[in-house]
């Protein structure tokens, strides 16, 4: 390691001015990035580990400032620095890579175009070898045949390989240092080890540096040297990513482990140390079949090629066969079970969820509730059926499923009033505030907006209003996907200790393996609308048969045990 | 219980009615444009609910002996040819041109949003009907199809909000088709439909309230125009006549004599105008504010 660090980040404090006085968001951040060395800043949604990095890049927003501290990169000053230096300095020597690749790309122009013009703009280029230099960057993210991809536009890519053009981008003047805020989520478990794999190599063979900020500290610490444990805007440890995981020192890094989902343990293992035990439960009761999916298929209709002249003459072109999003799957829930729904986008888990959820309605096949066949109710004049009470939902996105001009009293309510008898008065509110208590929901938010409660309190009033009517099946369509994982521990806690109360059957949806192991009785793995592999947690897990679940268990970040 | 409760963030439990004012008062004063924009607000308002009784002059009552004076402390905003007080006929104008706009706007609100928010919500026939409907009459000059309208049906007060209504039913129903299209398939609206709520019942409790606060800001910019619409008519000879007090009357009858001189018969009821129209535009954004739960934080 050379003596002069690439990067000291030194006591920097980053102030925002709000409505409420000013907020720090940081508080005495030390980071130092030496050179070749990649660095992961670790930390839950609101620790600071954004701000940090955009305090480095000088992106933050109009309100935020530096009020203490210093960054240097090199020997250069980069509070003090002018506006016009910072831009020769981004891209040129330190770019960044976001979160969600589709935002950063221009939707209306081909990708290989957008590569030539930051090359032009850096003079990395010039017109005669621009293309072929632009071909030759799309070569080194490893995209195929990237001379036809060139001229592809971002909406015609998946989004890991949106991902490899914006690396390509920020890789394309050779920086010396590359910021990753959260390049990988909203990616699929393979697609992230994919990309992940891909950034690693290409900055250990340009011996650049680089910061990967991310809230997941496995992935930290399989990709990372050094790993910066950020909460609440501080940093609580700093420490080789080997240590960290052997022994991490902070409570709060102890706090993160523990909560992240990893083979060989149980749901109550995710919680801090000195959380009581629960009381041990009773054999697990699984009863006669509740649900029953025979031969599900949804098709969705090809959408037609545009007109040609010649196809307004000439011969219609034959009709593609429609789209089979669900491909003839056929699976059983029974009374008291929790069945995982595994899978990558696209594999037509959340599909195959909402047909049972009777939201949308199946090409063919039969659904069986409780013996009676629910798929022939159609989907508009489910909500008026009797069974609707017993088939509820949890929704992946705790803040977008909860109508904003609610209070949460009235959308725990809703249920109860459409179809639970309530009419309002003491009743109603009794029953909320016991439904508050049993999700956990301290009772003083129940007159509050959804924009007012952290995410954690969003899903639980989520499932408050899920479990109103004591349902007999609820779908968890990726429940904890948008949660931080201390969150997530404790959702996934109360979600059990619900089940175990009121001897629900849950149909889980999830793309992580880890989480469904931990909350379900057996697996289901699918893909692109067909079943791979079904069996028990463990089997699926220990020893998996189809060759597509070992791959999507190989891809989880392993930290270096 | 296993649940441990996370720190929520700190934030006054405050209950509805004593929260929304307290909002307003905060976003009309946080941006003085909208605390301005307000005041001409509620100024107009009191000129139109009072007006006819502070005003110092009767304003039909001429008095040839006074006509055509430049303003004075006796007649602030002078006088017109037949000797009529201009600042008594301009205050007690305001009821009439706010009444047009506020029924008219009204009118337009309930039909054409609702028509837009069907269209979104259900799509189909539904979508195209109401679609062509507001494409058959974008392709009319609004003010050529408003004087069509006004001159067919008759010429009452009744006629111009409907022609002023009709001319601003795409603006809404399009404004609302496109919302409601956003939140069709929005988490909080297939919730909805899991707890048993009818389409109907979704698509009022759930769709409505959530696209009021932009259709908030459209019924502020359509008040000004409507304004603007209904003195246009009269200003033409259509819609409301002389000799009763109207601003767009007003305009037209001091046009005539501003090549004598005699300004000030057209500009004081002109600069009314105006200023209501800047105030409704200016109110649009801080009625949004208001109305929208996100931004009280």
């Amino acid at each position: 390691m050379s003596a002069v660090p690439l990067l000291e980040v030194k006591d920097l404090t980053v102030e925002f001015s709000t409505r409420r006085g000013i907020v720090q968001a940081v508080e005495d951040v030390n980071v130092t990035v030496p050179k070749g060395e990649i660095v992961g800043i670790v930390g839950e949604s609101g620790s600071g580990k954004s701000v940090t990095s955009y305090a480095v890049m000088r992106i933050l927003d109009r309100v935020g400032r530096v009020a203490r501290g210093t960054i240097t990169y090199t020997s250069l000053d980069l509070v003090g620095a002018s506006e016009p230096e910072m831009r020769d300095l981004r891209g040129r020597e330190m770019s960044m890579i976001f979160q969600n690749p589709r935002l950063a790309l221009n939707p209306i122009r081909k990708v290989g175009k957008q590569l030539e013009d930051v090359l032009l703009q850096h003079a990395q280029a010039d017109a005669r070898d621009v293309k072929r230099k632009a071909i030759g960057l799309l070569e080194q993210v490893r995209i195929a045949r990237p001379e036809e991809r060139y001229h592809a536009y971002p909406f015609e890519l998946s989004g890991g390989m949106c991902q490899r053009i914006v690396i390509a981008l920020a890789l394309a003047c050779k920086p010396q240092l590359l910021i990753a805020d959260e390049p990988t989520t909203g990616l699929d478990v393979t697609t992230q080890k994919a990309v992940m794999d891909l950034v690693v190599d290409l900055v250990r063979a340009r011996g650049m540096s680089a910061i990967l900020i991310t809230h997941d500290l496995g992935l930290a610490a399989a990709y990372c040297d050094k790993v910066v444990v950020m909460e609440k805007g501080r940093v609580v440890e700093t420490a080789a990513s080997i240590d960290i995981f052997q022994a991490p020192q902070a409570a709060y890094t102890r706090k993160l482990m523990r909560a992240t989902p990893r083979p060989g343990i149980t749901l109550h293992d995710l919680l801090p140390e000195e959380t009581p035990a629960p009381t041990p439960k009773a054999p697990h009761q699984v009863g006669e079949p509740l649900l029953t999916v025979e031969n599900l298929v949804k098709e969705y209709k090809r959408q037609a090629p545009p007109p040609t002249l010649k196809g307004l003459f000439g011969k219609k072109p034959e009709p593609q066969p429609p789209f089979r999003a669900v491909d003839g799957i056929s699976f059983t829930v029974n009374k008291g079970e929790s069945v995982g729904l595994v899978g990558e986008s696209g594999c037509g888990k959340s599909t195959t969820s909402t047909i049972v959820m009777r939201l949308i309605d199946p090409s063919g096949g039969r659904i069986l509730f409780d013996g009676q066949d629910i798929g022939a109710v159609p989907a508009r004049a489910f909500a008026l059926s009797p069974l609707r009470k017993r088939i509820q939902m949890v929704f992946q996105d705790p803040t977008e499923s909860l109508n904003p001009r609610y209070t949460v009293s009235r959308a725990i309510a809703d249920p109860l009033l459409r179809m639970g008898g309530f009419t309002g008065g003491a009743r109603l509110r009794d029953k909320i505030a016991e439904l508050a208590t049993m999700v956990g929901l301290p009772l003083e938010l129940l007159d509050r907006f959804p924009h007012q409660l952290s995410g954690g309190q969003k899903a639980r009033v989520g499932i408050a209003r899920a479990i109103a009517l004591n349902p007999d099946l609820v779908i968890l369509d990726e429940p904890t996907a948008a949660l931080d994982v201390s969150v997530q521990a404790v959702v996934l806690n109360l979600l059990q200790h619900l089940k175990e109360t009121l001897g629900m059957s849950y149909l889980f949806v999830s793309h992580d393996l880890h989480v469904v192991r931990l909350l379900c009785d057996r697996v289901i793995v699918m893909r692109q609308g067909a079943i791979v592999e079904e069996g028990t947690a463990e089997q699926v897990l220990e020893a998996p048969k189809a060759d597509y679940t070992r791959e999507l268990i190989s891809a989880i970040p392993h930290p270096p045990v | 219980m296993t649940a441990v409760t996370e720190t929520a963030p700190a934030a006054p439990p405050a209950s509805g009615l004593v929260a929304t004012l307290r909002h307003a008062r905060h976003v009309i004063g946080e941006n003085p444009v909208t605390g301005l924009s307000f005041g001409l607000f509620a100024l107009f308002l009191i000129g139109a609910v009072i007006g006819p009784w502070i005003v110092p002059y009767d304003p039909l009552e001429s008095d040839t002996a006074q006509a055509l004076q430049a303003p004075t402390w006796a007649h602030w905003f002078g006088t017109d040819q037949v000797g009529r007080d201009i600042f008594s006929r301009v205050v007690v104008a305001t009821r009439l041109d706010m009444e047009i706009a506020i029924f008219s706007v009204a009118l337009v609100f309930v039909v054409g949003g609702l028509a837009g928010v069907a269209a979104g919500y259900f799509g189909g026939w539904t979508d195209r009907i109401v679609g062509r409907l507001g494409d058959t009459i974008m392709a009319f000059p609004l003010f050529v199809l408003a004087m069509g309208i006004v001159a067919a049906l008759g010429n009452t007060v009744t006629n111009i909000v409907i022609a002023t209504a009709i001319v601003n039913f795409p603006l809404y129903a399009r404004i609302a088709r496109s919302e409601a299209n956003i939140r069709r398939e929005a988490g909080f609206v297939q919730a909805a439909r899991l707890t048993g709520n009818s389409e109907m019942r979704t698509v009022l409790t759930q769709i409505v309230p959530n696209i009021l606060p932009i259709m908030m800001v459209q019924m502020s910019l359509t008040m000004g125009y409507a304004i603007l619409n209904a003195a246009g008519l009269s200003f033409i000879g259509l819609g409301v006549r002389p000799p009763t007090p109207e601003w767009g009357i007003m305009v037209a009858e001091g046009a005539a004599f501003i090549v004598s001189g005699e300004w000030w018969i057209a500009l004081f009821p002109g600069l009314a105008l105006m200023l209501a129209v800047f105030c409704f535009n200016l109110m649009g954004d801080g009625l949004r504010d208001i109305i929208d739960p996100q931004r009280r934080t």
